[in-house]
């Protein structure tokens, strides 16, 4: 079967791309486009480490074919700083110790920013139940929770 | 000279079934020659399978360790983790 | 230095070196590496739980344009019958050569039976469906019970149970019976009071590392190795490939990536061997990822069991006979933690008479790997869920309960050896003085409480520090960071360097580049690579007192280091002015050559770990649903060079063992087929499902260390499934001895007759 041709825009540049019908968009990041900043983790929607943004909505990459991506707006973990300059939520996570390993974070990092985005105030059960879809086996969460109610502050300019 | 005493099974099928010598020895290197001397084989059951704790202490794989005339000795099970 | 605090770094909590790397998604883990000419390995597992295997035809898969090598169990040598302590527990090199490839038989569904390398991904797929394989298949026992029962099927017609008595003619699925005593526990129960006798069960569980098994593995002309993969210990990756493939140790480089989680189940190998297979015979360098499904099928989970408590008490509470039986399933191997299992199980406790067996039983599911404090979580649930019923009975407090039977200094445990230095009942104090503990209870609320134990390990370790040319330092150490330990070594360095941590970087070197170091796990690297980093500073130290003493032209014996810099020790040394780190640093080529020292060390000493733990929980009555309400684990530490890591530790075990606890299990259908593989299915906590969890460290140094640190890491994992166990007994009136109690299970105990609890006691 011939390659899909899909133009799409990652990260604010416009990315064009061949792939297989049946490679999902986590393939694509990994494989084609070098962006393995993403994760596999379980490829059936449950982990949420392959966590992308598509036209503002936080998406299972793993979940979504690299042909859909045709005509859309996604951010990776690799647009969430903006050069040299963490996001709120990348650098709260540092002050916090809010990874061991770091598998999930990426994933949880951009289901975070997606969170912020759209509620500049969350509470701690919003936040809990916004992320139940990133697992993360080291941290039991405490201080990934912290971590994004901290950069929520931040973002509200009541913190540091 | 130190008492030593196997806890665990492992060791038994050497030894006859005795869990308690007295071994002429100052350092865990002239124990385990001294008990393979006496049930051979032990030895390498010994520095595959076992720990050695020393007045409360565990020791694995050291030779060096050493043992006091009226020291605890214990041979257990080797300590693993995950 | 000073060892009651008064540190500059260590103590404080600054932001780890791979830190930014990681929050970017620039690390690189097992699964992001790629290599020039690189194809893709995928393996071919059995659909059986116990088979023969009659054939293997892999004449099409092999004729596949795009397919580059078809691997079986020919293409590994035979490797002899060799016991050997292996990464974190017990195995045989020729278990792991036929766990990593099946010979002869399947033994569980998910076996390796074949491989192959292709092109892509979709032509190894392909190739896959291509190889042809006949099994007569066998029937299969999962059970632990079922399993040691007269007339199961036999996974192992060479295997007789070591540790009985005279030795047994028979084969048999008991690969082994270990038995530990102290005291007479028969005459001590006639001395008891009181005597509860009860049986708990516990089903197998996945360590569930978000990051799946991956390596790529590239074998040169001349047959040198080069492997890149996601591993607890690059030393270990080395050694098991060199072993199953028959290769010089020094003809493998072993490149460690990030690592993704592990708790044990990445101290072995699975696919490495094969992908080496596979390079070796396609002359292309091969990357093999497992899938989130095979992670399940065929790597190594913990044990279930049954584990079988007695314990006998005075009126007053001093337990005075205790007994402990053991069922451990080892999966299709021998080799299960039962031994840590029967030593962890009373180690808490100062009893007089004591009685342990312990059973490693072989059956059809993947062969157990390590999981944080192998056998002690089983063994535990069983002991400490036991001690609650005891303490209900006896109308004593669980906490004094545990306060009046508590191992101290001096006391001698259960499996022989007298403690020395140990923190126990300062966390059971932590525990009944915290706030936590007097919180009211509402309907439906229940609080329980258990402690744990864990050994904690030493080892060998291997360290360098190199002073660079403008001051800095970069340390060298051999242990994949899987929870922040890089940062744990910065901080050591910086603060006997007396520079500060952002001045030391810390680097994790592979196999060709430092000294041999043993895995990362066993709560070692903080104590053991902690120290040979120390070490190595120190010796550091001396060199560049020395060359200070070169440089003002005095002996070196009147040079002292302070901050970063040498000074002359006292007057009558000299009045010159300090020399920093960076000053001697730029006349090292002068004074004698690069600063710089490796250190190599066995580390002993690693002393033990306690923990106590509270947990409150409310019960769904109407859904079994079980909600963690408040959860304090307090955990003697040592010290905690980096606390925000320390802290993760506790909260990352505690978490795990609340999946343990309510909803984590392996079910299997009547085939003997798993049919949870995944993570909708095979329920892991989730961040909705928990509170904050309230890690307090209790710090009773460690004279061994440097520093004072305990490991951490192991201890935590242990407490939790009789704690939320005996908090539900608390809120329901109802004991569940089963794990996972998920919510049917919780509503079949609410149906049963003890009738509920009223609130707060």
């Amino acid at each position: 079967m011939p390659k899909h041709h899909v133009t799409t825009t990652i990260n604010g540049e416009p990315v064009e791309y061949l792939c297989e019908p049946q490679q999902t968009m986590l393939d694509v990041l990994r494989d084609e486009l070098g962006l393995t900043g993403s994760k596999e983790g379980c490829s059936s929607g449950d982990c949420g480490a392959c966590t992308i943004i598509v036209d503002g909505n936080i998406v299972c990459s793993c979940l979504m074919l690299g042909a859909e991506a045709n005509g859309r707006s996604i951010t990776t973990i690799e647009g969430v700083a903006d050069g040299e300059r963490l996001h709120p939520v990348q650098q709260k996570f540092l002050e916090h110790a809010a990874l061991q390993c770091g598998f999930c974070t990426p994933g949880l990092i951009v289901a975070a920013k997606a969170l912020l985005d759209e509620n500049k105030n969350p509470t701690e059960e919003e936040t809990r139940y916004w992320l139940a879809g990133n697992l993360c086996r080291c941290t039991g969460y405490d201080k990934i929770i912290r971590a994004v109610l901290d950069a929520a502050a931040v973002m509200r300019g009541e913190a540091r | 000279m130190p008492r030593v005493r196997i806890s665990g099974t492992g060791a038994r099928r050497f030894t006859g079934g005795l869990t308690e010598f007295d071994v002429e020895a100052d350092t865990v290197r002239r124990m385990i020659l001294e008990l393979d001397r006496r049930f051979p084989g032990i030895g390498k059951q010994i520095d595959e399978s076992m720990a050695v704790a020393i007045d409360g202490q565990i020791f694995q794989d050291a030779y060096q360790a050493r043992l006091a005339p009226d020291s605890e000795v214990y041979l257990i099970p080797k300590i693993g983790g995950g | 230095m000073a060892a009651d605090g008064g540190f500059k770094v260590v103590g404080t909590r600054p932001i780890r070196p791979d830190g930014v790397d990681k929050v970017t998604g620039r690390a690189n883990f097992g699964a992001d590496m790629t290599m020039p000419g690189m194809i893709w390995g995928k393996v071919k597992r059995s659909p059986h739980a116990h088979a023969r295997i009659v054939s293997i035809k892999s004449d099409k898969a092999a004729a596949l344009p795009g397919v580059k090598a078809v691997v079986t169990a020919a293409d590994f040598p035979h490797i002899a019958s060799e016991e050997a302590f292996m990464g974190e527990g017990p195995m045989n090199f020729r278990d792991l050569s036929h766990n990593c490839m099946a010979r002869g038989k399947v033994l569980y569904e998910g076996h390796a039976v074949a491989a192959v390398a292709a092109t892509t991904q979709a032509i190894a797929d392909h190739a896959l469906d291509l190889i042809e394989v006949e099994y007569e298949v066998l029937p299969h026992v999962i059970d632990v019970e079922a399993a040691m029962a007269d007339g199961a099927p036999l996974l192992h017609d060479d295997l007789f149970t070591a540790g009985v008595d005279p030795k047994p003619t028979q084969p048999s699925n008991v690969a082994k019976k270990i038995t530990f005593a102290k005291g007479n526990a028969a005459e001590g129960f006639k001395e008891a009071e009181v005597v509860i006798e009860r049986r708990y069960s516990t089903k197998p569980v996945h360590q569930a590392y978000i990051e799946p098994h991956a390596c790529v593995v590239a074998v040169a002309a001349d047959g040198q190795v080069t492997i890149w993969s996601s591993s607890q210990g690059q030393f270990m990756v080395r050694a098991y490939c060199a072993k199953l493939l028959g290769i010089d140790i020094a003809d493998i480089r072993a490149i460690p990536s990030e690592i993704g989680g592990g708790f044990g189940g990445k101290t072995l190998v699975y696919l490495e061997p094969l992908a080496l297979a596979l390079s070796k015979k396609s002359g292309r360098p091969v990357k093999m990822v497992m899938s989130r499904e095979e992670v399940f099928r065929a790597t190594g989970p913990a044990a279930g069991s049954v584990i079988e408590v007695k314990l006998g008490a005075k009126k007053d509470g001093r337990i005075v006979a205790a007994d402990l039986v053991l069922k451990y399933q080892a999966g299709a191997f021998p080799g299960s933690p039962v031994g840590p299992g029967c030593m962890c199980g009373f180690a808490m406790y100062d009893i007089p008479n004591v009685n342990i067996v312990g059973y490693d039983v072989v059956s059809n599911r993947p062969k157990v790997a390590a999981y944080r404090a192998p056998g002690a979580p089983n063994s535990s649930f069983g002991v400490e869920s036991c001690l609650d019923e005891l303490a209900r009975e006896l109308k004593i407090d669980p906490l004094r309960l545990r306060e009046i039977n508590a191992a101290k200094d001096g006391t001698k445990a259960a499996h022989g050896p007298t403690f020395v230095n140990i923190g126990y009942l300062q966390t059971v104090e932590a525990a009944k003085n915290h706030p936590h503990y007097k919180i009211p209870l509402g309907p439906n609320q229940g609080r329980g409480v258990a402690s744990g134990f864990w050994f904690n390990i030493g080892g060998e370790s291997s360290a360098a520090c190199h002073i660079n040319e403008d001051g800095t330092a970069t340390i060298v150490e051999g242990n994949p960071d899987i929870g922040g330990s890089r940062a744990g070594m910065a901080m050591m360095a910086a603060e006997v360097l007396g520079i500060p941590y952002e001045r030391v970087r810390p680097v994790v070197g592979d196999t060709a580049s430092i000294g041999f170091t043993f895995l990362t796990g066993g709560s070692r690297v903080t104590f053991a690579t902690g120290m040979a980093v120390t070490q190595a500073a120190q010796k550091v130290v001396e060199q560049l007192k020395a060359r200070a003493a070169m440089i003002w032209d005095i002996s070196p014996e009147a040079v002292e280091w302070k901050d970063g810099k040498a000074f002359p020790a006292g007057s009558n040394a000299g009045s010159f002015e300090p020399l920093s780190l960076a000053d001697i640093a730029l006349k090292s080529g002068r004074t004698g050559g690069p600063i710089s020292a490796e250190v190599s060390i066995n580390a002993q000493g690693a002393g033990p770990g306690f923990a106590t733990h509270i947990c409150d929980v409310e019960i769904d009555r109407e859904t079994g649903h079980v909600k963690i309400l408040r959860y304090t684990a307090v955990q003697d530490v040592g010290r905690a060079i980096h606390p925000s890591y320390v802290e993760g530790q506790i909260q990352g075990g505690v978490t795990q063992g609340i999946g343990w606890a309510l909803n984590e299990e392996y079910i299997y259908d009547k085939d003997g087929r798993l049919e949870n593989p995944g993570f909708l299915d095979y329920r892991v906590p989730v961040a909705s499902d928990l509170p904050m969890i309230d890690a307090i460290m209790v710090e009773v140094p460690n004279p061994r260390h440097p520093f004072g640190a305990r490991g951490v890491g192991e201890v935590p994992i242990v407490p939790p499934m009789a704690a939320v166990a005996n908090a539900i007994a608390d809120a329901i009136g109802a004991r569940m001895r089963d794990l996972p109690m998920s919510p049917p299970r919780v509503l079949e105990a609410l149906d049963g007759d003890e009738p509920p609890r009223m609130a707060a006691e």
